[in-house]
């Protein structure tokens, strides 16, 4: 994970996406309300937030899909209102839902894309060979799309972005949907890109996704930055470390009061539950990483089952992920 | 490539997926093929009989009518296409992308034309077969068919603009059917002028009013 120091200098390294005041109003609903967001050239940014928040307007006013109603957008140091055309040359955009031909093959719609990068006939035919390899699609490359999977769609719509080798990738939810090993499947692609000197933007709801690919996060809510860091600089502002007890039964909560209150200085909280209890933790000085009792995650128990090609129960891995409008007492969890 | 040049090249790569979609597509194809050849079938021997024609002649008066109500139809494909990929993101995906912006409907247009040939040319066929001909010389014969995909053309930017305006094909084709449906009945397609009561035998231009 990158530090502070990268972030610190954002006039040392060259920012690829430099956005200031970005206001879009649709109607009476302010979707922007002010943005700034600022990525480094080979950096990800998370942008983080709930449903409605303003990420997908964002993305589509920082890929000339609208034009902003106030504020400055340049992208590859282009302005995105004066040459919107040259920006669409160095930035590639993969969507929330896949935006994939169904009846076409995954051949034939990253060929379509290539002929309208202009890279003429040969190149885009063997650029498109060549994705589809990459994201291990050779042998449904003939296939229409119709018969993918939810995970093999987002790699064409991934690969669809790729094919003129963008400068700035923008990726709107790219992992919404997918089941746990798809997902894990697709990081491990963004991560590629980005060692390879790719500059990402990224929209998400799950802050695992932006913990494992983010070098920096932004929290957006009502089209307005709340909250910007590394993703252990916002576990810190959420209040510091607390450890969590969670006991069989409300009888045992005054024992194991007692127990927490002894190990932390502040006051132990118990929740609404009943059996749920948490404390600051202080240890003189010492950073605690983690002091859990730890059982395998839904999540492994799923990837150790199924191996492969899982269909179904991402919901409520997801719903341990998702970050709402936490107050201190919630936990963000990795 | 000058602007032009590129713009033309974009519109027949966006012509040519729209053409792969209609392959992998035949229940589509043959609905819209097969539709025509049932007008034909219909009027021509279950109304036929009833219109103040020599059923022969009435035929050969239909089969122009039903021409221009299946390319008027045909526009519902454009139309519909447009909304499909409004909907799907397939324009946001073309709107990235640093191609002509005119290429999305250029394009859309352009591929329903050679749809609208392939349907013409099935129509022509089954009216051959139920007694309609070509009774003028070739030149005239291609200078009207010319005419009809023009008109067909025309049609298709029409239905491109709505399916910008509407949530989904769905809404598109329902809505297009309310409008043109009536239409097709009211214009002298089934009927000639002269024979449609009172106030629609005046509506229309060119049409001399009975009083």
């Amino acid at each position: 994970m990158t530090t502070v120091t990268e972030r610190a200098g954002p006039a040392a390294a060259e920012l690829m996406i430099d956005a200031s005041g970005v206001t879009k109003r649709y109607g009476d609903v302010l979707a922007l309300d002010g943005l700034d967001l600022q990525v480094p050239r080979g950096s990800v940014l998370g942008v983080l937030g709930p449903n409605g928040a303003g990420k997908t307007t964002a993305v589509r006013v920082l890929t000339t899909l609208l034009e902003p109603d106030a504020g400055s957008v340049t992208v590859a140091g282009i302005d995105v209102r004066t040459y919107p055309g040259r920006v669409r040359e160095v930035i590639g955009l993969s969507g929330q839902y896949a935006a994939v031909d169904e009846y076409l093959t995954g051949y034939e719609n990253l060929d379509t894309i290539g002929r309208l990068y202009h890279l003429g006939r040969r190149r885009s035919q063997r650029r498109a060979r060549a994705l589809l390899e990459r994201f291990v699609l050779t042998d449904a490359a003939d296939r229409p799309v119709k018969t993918y999977s939810g995970g093999m769609r987002r790699r064409v719509d991934l690969a669809g972005a790729l094919v003129a080798e963008p400068q700035v990738l923008f990726l709107d939810e790219p992992t919404t949907g997918l089941d746990p090993r798809s997902r894990a499947g697709m990081w491990d692609v963004i991560r590629e890109l980005v060692d390879a000197g790719t500059t990402v933007l990224l929209t998400t709801q799950y802050l695992e996704e932006a913990d494992r690919l983010a070098d920096d996060i932004v929290v957006i809510d009502r089209g307005r930055t709340i909250a910007h860091g590394t993703a252990d600089e916002l576990k810190r502002q959420v209040g510091g470390d607390r450890v969590e007890l969670v006991v069989a039964s409300a009888a045992d909560i005054p024992a194991a009061r007692d127990a927490l209150g002894r190990v932390s200085p502040g006051d132990v909280t118990a929740e609404d539950d009943g059996r749920r209890l948490s404390a600051a933790v202080d240890a003189g000085g010492v950073r605690v990483l983690d002091a859990a009792l730890r059982r395998p995650t839904l999540e492994d128990v799923f990837m150790a089952l199924t191996g492969h090609g899982a269909q179904t129960g991402t919901d409520t891995v997801d719903a341990a992920a998702l970050v709402g409008v936490g107050g201190p007492a919630r936990e963000m969890s990795l | 490539m000058t602007a032009v040049g590129l713009a033309l090249a974009d519109g027949s790569a966006v012509a040519r997926r729209n053409l792969t979609k209609i392959t992998r597509l035949p229940e589509l194809l043959v609905g819209t093929l097969v539709t025509p050849i049932m007008m034909v079938v219909m009027f021509a021997y279950v109304f036929g009989g009833a219109v103040a024609m020599s059923a022969t002649s009435y035929r050969e008066f239909l089969v122009a009518g039903i021409f221009t109500q299946t390319v008027v139809f045909g526009s519902v494909v454009t139309g519909a296409g447009v909304a499909e990929d409004m909907r799907n993101g397939a324009i946001d995906r073309f709107r990235s992308l640093p191609m002509a912006r005119s290429a999305v409907l250029t394009g859309r247009t352009a591929s329903d034309v050679v749809y609208n040939a392939l349907s013409i040319t099935v129509m022509a066929l089954a009216g051959l077969a139920v007694g309609w001909g070509v009774r003028t010389s070739a030149l005239e014969a291609a200078a009207g068919f010319g005419l009809l995909l023009l008109f067909a053309y025309a049609f298709s930017w029409v239905m491109a603009y709505v399916g910008l305006l509407v949530p989904s094909p769905e809404v598109l084709s329902n809505a297009a059917f309310i409008v043109i449906f009536p239409l097709t009945f009211v214009a002298n397609m089934f009927v000639r002028g002269e024979d449609l009561p009172g106030r629609c035998g005046c509506s229309r231009s060119g049409t001399r009013c009975r009083r």
